[in-house]
């Protein structure tokens, strides 16, 4: 599977070294060329600097024949707004986006996107903690 | 019209200034603590603290009583999403985004935009239509009705100088709906209507023959 990750934070790179380790082509973008110290030495995917809002980015990242999208970088907008441009524009089979704000998650899962929103997944968590 | 701005820079401090003198009930969002301070300072209780992305505040401005949003703060995605959620969640019959990346525009109306405003594109639609070499202007889309006004204008070497209208064969559909000429101000042209060169050529094209219809009348 050819997948692009947008957002090469703790998350971000973790998910591309795990996908990378499994023999996926993985390509991780972000704006931040430092970003791309959270990856591991041996990682064999592509590192790219590049902006998920940006089409030419993206095309430079290879969005065209992506066949999985997952945007994770820090803002809710920029996450929405890339996943929506690989899912409506590019045709990207698979499109992931993580949404903190429920409210905001809850829209756009309706509007089709598949979302995670880290808030209400470690609200959850912590909850359970709690009670166990 | 009840009409919600988000962003209250300069873009929307204007803005809001502007419709409220035209009798519109104006309420602009902004996160931003100085500038909310300043647009109630001048402009009176039209200001609300908050993220307008956010379902919470666009509830507390009463979205869905509303009869637009226009989204003017300096980030694409920030504009996108105020829009969408104003749209998806509030109903809002009209949204406006101003785009910052020209190349936004075209993603923008895919996702259900209204209206966009680039400044960007704007300033260089201005310079295309300063500039005489170049032949085509788009003047106006009208783009539910999927048809645009254009101006182009006759360069001396083009096949049609000197040609009646009815023996130019102009793609379809497309309408002349004025020539502007040097020597003969502006006329609506009829069939013996003559072209001259730099005769400034006003019409209503689909945007399919536009490059064609260019072809016709500049000969390039």
């Amino acid at each position: 599977m050819k997948v692009i990750i947008m957002g090469c934070g703790r998350v971000g790179a973790m998910l591309a070294w795990m996908l990378d380790r499994e023999g996926h082509e993985v390509t991780v973008m972000d704006i931040d060329p430092n970003a791309f110290r959270f990856l591991p030495p041996d990682f064999k995917g592509i590192p790219i600097v590049g902006n998920g809002i940006d089409e030419d980015d993206l095309r430079r990242a290879g969005i065209e024949e992506a066949d999985a999208f997952v945007a994770a970088t820090r803002g809710d907008n920029r996450n929405v707004m890339a996943c929506q441009i690989a899912k409506h524009i590019y045709g990207v089979p698979k499109v992931v986006c993580r949404i903190f704000d429920p409210i905001r998650e809850d829209l756009y899962r309706r509007l089709g996107l598949v979302t995670i929103s880290p808030t209400v997944i470690s609200a959850k968590l912590f909850k359970e903690a709690l009670e166990q | 019209m009840y009409i919600i701005i988000v962003g209250g820079g300069k873009v929307g401090y204007y803005l809001a200034r502007t419709l409220i003198n035209e009798g519109h009930e104006v309420l602009v969002i902004e996160q931003n603590p100085q500038k909310c301070e300043r647009i109630a300072d001048e402009l009176g209780t039209v200001v609300l603290r908050g993220d307008g992305c956010e379902a919470s505040t666009l509830a507390e401005a009463g979205a869905s009583r509303a009869d637009m949003l226009i989204a003017v703060t300096g980030d694409d995605e920030d504009n996108l999403v105020a829009c969408q959620v104003a749209k998806v969640r509030f109903k809002v019959p009209r949204t406006i985004a101003r785009i910052n990346n020209p190349k936004n525009e075209r993603i923008f109306k895919r996702l259900g935009i209204d209206v966009t405003v680039s400044a960007t594109n704007v300033i260089l639609e201005h310079i295309e239509h300063e500039v005489p070499t170049h032949p085509l202007t788009r003047l106006l889309e009208l783009r539910d009705l999927g048809l645009e006004i254009i101006e182009v204008r006759i360069p001396p070497t083009s096949p049609v100088v000197g040609k009646r209208l009815a023996d130019v064969k102009l793609p379809s559909p497309s309408v002349l709906a004025a020539v502007i000429s040097r020597g003969r101000g502006a006329l609506i042209p009829n069939a013996d209507t003559v072209f001259q060169a730099n005769d400034e050529v006003l019409a209503v094209v689909s945007p399919e023959v536009e490059a064609e219809f260019r072809r016709v009348l500049t000969g390039a």
